[in-house]
């Protein structure tokens, strides 16, 4: 168990890698409880949250999700979410856990009028299925009448006559399901999955099995790959900028300029052939010159060898550059790769 | 309920010995191997390299964190296991055995008795 800010979380239940590989071969559920959640809704949400989040809203459907960016007005990352459309005027907000005070605060700031904020978190606990298995679980899970939704989409569904929110997300690569529902039924939710998820090789995951997972699917993590220090298009996620749309968020200028000159540093992907593992807050070298610092990395269960992810400076950011990572006094020779470094067959 | 041979001598940072006249073979414990997981890296100290008692000899890196492994005596390292390079795994499988990971020269035999036995080692780990 370790802390996390107020939680108490679990690292890992068997293994990292025992559970890494049963996300990857069948299927891993994790508590998630600690994810924020928040609502907000009223007939300006949309025009609200598409003036203050960084992808476009207007594309949402209803039952849809999409993950976007909070961002600072130099395009700095304040928070990574995923915004739901419950109903026309009924918007979900899913938050990481630290940034829970920090978020909301920022979205009350300025609220106008004609939309309404809750912060839900203490109403919601949380969990993550995930894995070629987790659609055959849910369903046997939720029995017939569960309305499956589609890719990044949200549906409600009942179990034993409570309301859960089941959207089809993750933070792992593979395909699987995101389960909001009440505190007080946690417990049985919880064990009534493992049991119903038991002959096709379910497995309770931690939060270290969760970082190697997502890091394999090149998914950033807020805090250690996303901060105020680089922008939301340094981290290269240029596709949920809305650049496109016209109503113009905090960070929005700064970033296309950004686009427009070229970035002086881009998030990468580099993977160390043979060696020790990268580790946060390693340096990156091309020949004498310190070209980036590492902000995540571990061994990939997946790919035998170590992973991470970097700033590394624009012209030797390019996948096939050769660079070289200290770690304790020592030079170890990395490759810059394409991201992601794991993608699930189709 | 990890393994704890009554034959070695324990550090409080879960390094074991097993003395053998004046060379001292040194491991981590099944305690340590079981709290770190899936080891996939060892750094091992140079042999001819002279440690101190208490300062970092090795490193040992698992899927979670690279943990320094500290010398538990004084001396000059005679000896690597250099298996461990290409099967770093073994320190999960066999903590006592095949993983151990260097053997020093005794410079100061008196260092020993500042080391825990079995019984001391099993109490300060709550077992």
């Amino acid at each position: 168990m370790t802390m996390f800010g107020d939680w108490a979380m679990p690292v890992q239940y068997t293994g990292i890698v025992d559970e890494h590989n049963a996300v990857r071969s069948a299927a891993g559920v994790f508590d998630i409880s600690h994810m924020g959640e928040f609502f907000v809704r009223g007939t300006n949400a949309a025009d609200f949250l598409n003036h203050t989040l960084s992808n476009d809203v207007a594309k949402l459907a209803v039952g849809q999700g999409q993950y976007t960016l909070m961002c600072n007005e130099l395009g700095g990352v304040i928070d990574d979410l995923i915004l739901y459309r419950l109903a026309e005027d009924d918007y979900f907000l899913v938050v990481n856990a630290a940034k829970i005070g920090e978020d909301e605060k920022y979205l009350t700031q300025f609220l106008p009028a004609g939309v309404s904020f809750e912060n839900a978190s203490p109403r919601y606990a949380a969990l993550a299925l995930q894995g070629p298995k987790a659609l055959t679980i849910a369903r046997k899970f939720f029995g017939e009448a569960w309305p499956e939704p589609r890719r990044n989409a949200i549906t409600h569904a009942s179990w034993n006559c409570q309301d859960v929110l089941t959207a089809r997300t993750g933070y792992t690569g593979e395909d699987g399901l995101e389960l909001f529902f009440a505190p007080e039924i946690a417990d049985n939710f919880f064990h009534g999955l493992l049991k119903a998820g038991e002959t096709d090789g379910l497995k309770p995951c931690g939060l270290g099995a969760r970082d190697t997972l997502r890091l394999e699917a090149g998914l950033p993590l807020n805090g250690n790959d996303l901060s105020l220090a680089h922008s939301a298009f340094a981290a290269g996620l240029e596709p949920f900028l809305g650049f496109a749309k016209e109503p113009i968020y905090p960070g929005k200028n700064v970033m296309m300029e950004q686009k427009a000159a070229g970035a002086r540093f881009k998030l990468a992907a580099f993977r160390v052939p043979s060696g020790p593992p990268p580790r946060p807050h390693y340096h990156l070298f091309s020949g004498a010159d310190a070209v980036g610092e590492v902000t995540s990395g571990a061994p990939s269960p997946t790919l035998g060898c170590g992973i991470g992810l970097a700033y590394l400076r624009a012209d030797v950011a390019m996948p096939g550059t050769a660079l070289e990572m200290e770690v304790r006094d020592r030079r170890v020779p990395v490759e810059v790769v394409k991201k992601p470094f794991y993608k699930r067959a189709a | 309920m990890s393994q704890i041979p009554a034959t070695l001598r324990y550090s409080a940072s879960h390094e074991w010995v097993r003395v053998d006249n004046d060379l001292a073979t040194v491991g981590i414990t099944d305690h340590a191997q079981a709290e770190l997981s899936d080891v996939v890296y060892v750094d091992l100290p140079k042999p001819g390299a002279t440690l101190k008692a208490g300062t970092v000899a090795a490193v040992v890196e698992s899927v979670k964190a690279a943990s320094d492994i500290y010398s538990p005596l004084t001396g000059e390292v005679v000896e690597v296991n250099s298996a461990l390079v290409s099967a770093p795994e073994l320190v999960n499988k066999d903590p006592y055995g095949e993983a151990w990971l260097f053997r020093v020269k005794l410079a100061n035999s008196a260092e020993l008795d500042l080391l825990m036995d079995a019984a001391k080692y099993k109490a300060s780990i709550n077992e």
